[in-house]
């Protein structure tokens, strides 16, 4: 299937933002019936690619041609006639329609709208490449992955040839990746050809074909990937050596800092979110907690920061001395008066942790605004702060003036750590660090948290990626349904007993 | 398939000064073109002449510029006021009621005290009453907002027609004389509780104290801790918490302050310029206000800008509509048209809009 003709072709392509170029001069194949797997660091300008591709963004400069005829692609109708199709990162789907609904939605059809033939046709789509969905369904019901389904069999029905991925395994648990990689493949098979776009290296191994890479929104190379290691890949994206280790030395002298106690919290809606959690949390160690999102990691660590009101239980810090302060009933002021650091990186970061329409300085101002001088704010030591993190974590950005949310998501990380941990905290808790971060930025972060470690923290790192929570903490804690599924060493346990115990409580245990 | 769009819009990441202004003039000259061409067209006057008339409505004499500038330090006083509320967006609809609330707490107070103490004394009592007025007005909707998240737009809004009764109300129990239904000019024999005259004018008193507000609220907004707080709740309330910001003591602390300047507002009515309460006193600027906030982008020193061209728009169109006889809509016309055009070069100072170079076909 080699030496044949591209299907897809990109010749030359430049886009601007104004003075940003987010792509320059990028030439690209995409061969019938294969998996080409998009890879870069965060801000590479993969995704903008992709979206002057599929109709959303036209390029200032250069061609495309879809089976060797020169395409003009101005809006996502065009993509769709040319049987491009695209499933962006966050899905464009109406929550009270069915899924049917959705999928016929803005289609132009001369006939009468006919919701059973639809409903027919996509099953047909489903049974043929072995997807799960239940057209009549509506779309607030369904799970994260099932609406990814439903916009990938959106895609097929328009008559797709060329599938476009953005991220779709960032928000999946390993047994649905493990689900849409099986599609993938029954696609492939069928002759379509697939863009997919991703951080996770070990993926990018498993399901492509051929990897692209782009660094800085230049084309770089093109790798098989029967031929290519994990090594090599990181080295061409980032542009030089990276080394991929996990440092995790012994914990020095750990003393508890942390002690949770029997704590339930409900929201309201009066629904259980923590159950009867109990836990400790100790100097110089990192604890980590597994277990598929949303089930009460959020609720967790907005416990210990003061931000979640408490059904029951309790919240111990320890001082220096021993003696022990209940953190149950106070909130972030309070907590920050009682002399105590914790900092907080949560996993919303543009609607909790930052100001999106705030500048770099005035968001490092957030944890330290309080210490200017009487009524006025302090604008100088921010600035100061600002330019420091920028230059100790490398992040891309025109000025300190810029509004973070004008940053990629990399970035955007990177300044709320840096701020986070330029506090000198006690207690440093992270949700979900990591999202949606570049390998090389990832590394990063895990550096930093193990600085952290060194420096007699108590580390709470809330993960997704096990392989990378096997690596880093030196104790996890997995949450299954809000509560506790069990404790294990990080330097024992294996991911096979982790994975059990994050679907079924206690699920190892019986073995 | 082969067609390519002529015309390309793309994000500005920023702009130089030079080229905002250069932006927002040629709006101004292409609104002026226009709003000739439609003077021609519809009514056959000379549109330079009915320009000047403009000119000469709002600069004329030196009572007009008088005039212009009271005109402008209310309606700045009231748009100050709404802009933290604003900022913090909590949208404040009530700076007529405000206004008139702290116009009906000054004039309560030169009928009630007026002649019985000392003239300081009273316009110090004028003072403290208008403004906890205007603030009570405010707080009301600010509470149920902080406490139960009501909606504060049209509590705000609802609040200006309560105003307006009260007043109303009041300006029956105090008319003079019995029967008038209106007041008329308090204390007009004692002068009791008039402001002091400042260089000969009743106006430039009101002016100054407008100036110091406006440059303390700048530096309030911008500088302050509260000014900051109040624009992170403004921005994302999760965020407020998670640095411990109490969210609610920021909304009825904002509101109180945004109440008090428009108790201020009516405070200068009362005892700077009329000497009278009627319901029509504040005339809208509550409303106007907003608009001169927004445009502004809640910066006071901008505002002062926007509110003298609002004032001006209003003026001179005025001015025209009495000049040459015309009917009231055209000034509306001539005001919305030039509005239109100042608000619709927003989009091209976001946006870059260019045209593509045509590429070369292949075959």
């Amino acid at each position: 299937m080699d030496k044949q003709s591209p299907i897809l072709e990109l010749k030359h392509i430049t886009k601007r933002f104004g003075n940003i170029t987010a792509n320059e001069d990028v030439s690209l194949e995409v061969y019938q019936g294969e998996i080409l797997a998009l890879l870069g660091e965060n801000g590479s300008g993969k995704t903008t690619l992709m979206n002057a591709i599929a109709g959303i963004y036209y390029p200032e400069e250069g061609q495309i041609f879809v089976n060797g005829k020169e395409v003009s692609i101005n809006s996502p109708k065009d993509a769709y006639d040319l049987g491009i199709g695209m499933i962006h990162q966050h899905f464009k789907l109406i929550d009270v329609l069915s899924a049917a609904e959705n999928i016929v939605l803005g289609l132009k059809d001369k006939r009468r709208y006919d919701l059973k033939a639809a409903g027919a046709k996509i099953r047909e789509i489903c049974d043929k490449y072995g997807f799960d969905v239940d057209p009549n369904q509506k779309i607030y019901n369904m799970s994260v992955s099932q609406k990814q389904t439903v916009e990938i069999v959106k895609v097929l029905f328009r008559g797709a040839d060329i599938l476009i991925l953005d991220e779709p395994t960032a928000v999946l648990t390993p047994q649905e990746t493990e689900k849409l990689f099986n599609v993938l493949r029954n696609m492939k098979q069928d002759g379509k050809s697939i863009i997919i776009i991703t951080h996770k290296l070990n993926e990018v191994l498993e399901i492509s074909d051929r990897v692209a890479i782009l660094r800085k929104g230049r084309y770089i190379c093109d790798i098989k990937t029967s031929e290519a290691d994990t090594q090599q890949l990181t080295d061409a994206m980032v542009g030089h050596a990276v080394t991929l280790n996990i440092e995790r030395k012994v914990p020095v002298d750990p003393k508890d800092k942390i002690i949770v106690k029997n704590l339930t919290v409900r929201d309201s809606d009066g629904v259980e979110k923590l159950k009867n959690i109990n836990f400790t949390a100790r100097t110089g160690e990192i604890l980590g907690i597994a277990g598929i999102s949303g089930n009460g990691q959020k609720e967790l660590l907005e416990s210990i920061a003061g931000l979640q009101k408490i059904e029951t239980g309790s919240i111990l810090f320890v001082n220096e001395d021993g003696t022990e302060e209940e953190l149950v009933g106070m909130d972030p002021k309070k907590i920050t008066d009682m002399g105590i650091t914790l900092s907080f990186v949560p996993e919303d970061r543009l609607g909790m942790g930052l100001v999106g329409n705030m500048d770099l300085a005035d968001n490092m101002m957030l944890r330290s605004f309080r210490h200017g001088r009487g009524l006025f704010t302090d604008r100088k030591a921010p600035y100061e702060l600002a330019e420091q993190v920028v230059k100790e974590l490398e992040v891309n950005t025109p000025s300190i003036r810029t509004a973070v949310r004008k940053l990629s998501g990399g970035n955007v990380q990177k300044v709320l750590v840096g701020r986070e941990i330029a506090a000198a905290p006690t207690v440093l808790m992270t949700a979900y660090a990591v999202r949606g971060l570049d390998i090389n930025s990832s590394y990063i972060i895990y550096d930093l948290v193990n600085k952290q470690k060194a420096r007699g923290v108590a580390v709470i790192y809330v993960g997704e990626d096990l392989d990378v929570l096997l690596e880093l903490c030196d104790r996890i804690l997995v949450l299954c349904d809000g509560q506790v599924s069990g404790e294990l060493d990080g330097r024992e346990a294996d991911k096979q007993k982790v994975g059990l115990m994050m679907t079924k409580l206690g699920g190892a245990e019986h073995e | 398939m082969n067609r390519i769009p002529l015309i390309h819009i793309s994000r500005r990441k920023d702009i130089v000064w030079y080229k905002a202004w250069l932006i927002r003039i040629i709006a101004i000259i292409l609104a002026l073109v226009l709003c000739g061409i439609i003077t021609m067209v519809t009514t056959g006057l000379n549109p330079i002449k009915v320009y000047a008339a403009m000119i000469d409505g709002t600069f004329g004499t030196t009572r007009r510029i008088w005039m212009l500038c009271q005109n402008i330090a209310i309606l700045l006083c009231i748009s100050i006021a709404l802009a933290p509320a604003f900022k913090m967006r909590f949208w404040n609809l009530g700076g007529d009621g405000q206004a008139l609330m702290g116009a009906l707490g000054a004039a309560a107070v030169m009928i009630l005290l007026g002649d019985k103490i000392p003239n300081g004394l009273l316009i110090l009592i004028m003072v403290v009453v208008s403004i906890v007025c205007g603030a009570i007005w405010a707080v009301i909707p600010a509470v149920f907002k902080a406490r139960w998240n009501t909606n504060e737009t049209l509590f705000t809004l609802m609040m200006n027609y309560v105003a307006i009764q009260l007043v109303a109300f009041f300006v029956i129990v105090w008319e003079v004389p019995k029967g008038a239904g209106k007041i008329g000019i308090i204390n007009q024999n004692t002068n009791a509780g008039w402001f002091p005259q400042v260089g000969g004018s009743k106006y430039l008193l009101n002016i100054i104290i407008v100036a110091v507000l406006t440059i303390a609220m700048f530096i309030y907004m911008k500088y302050s801790k509260h000014g900051y707080e109040l624009s992170v709740v403004g921005e994302s309330e999760p965020t407020a918490r998670y640095v411990g910001i109490k969210v609610r003591k920021v909304i009825i602390r904002t509101m109180v302050l945004s109440g008090a300047l428009c108790g201020v507002a009516g405070l200068l009515l009362v005892g700077g310029t009329d000497h009278t309460l009627t319901t029509t006193l504040v005339s809208g600027r509550g409303f106007t206000g907003v608009m001169v906030a927004w445009l502004a982008k809640f910066n006071p020193i901008y505002m002062v800008l926007t509110s003298f061209l609002i004032v001006f728009l209003q003026r001179g169109s005025g001015e025209i509509t009495t000049a040459y006889s015309l009917n009231q809509s055209y000034g509306d016309i001539i005001t919305g048209i030039i509005l239109f055009f100042i608000i619709g070069c927003e989009f091209f100072l976001n946006y870059k809009v260019s045209f593509r170079k045509s590429h070369k076909e292949v075959a």
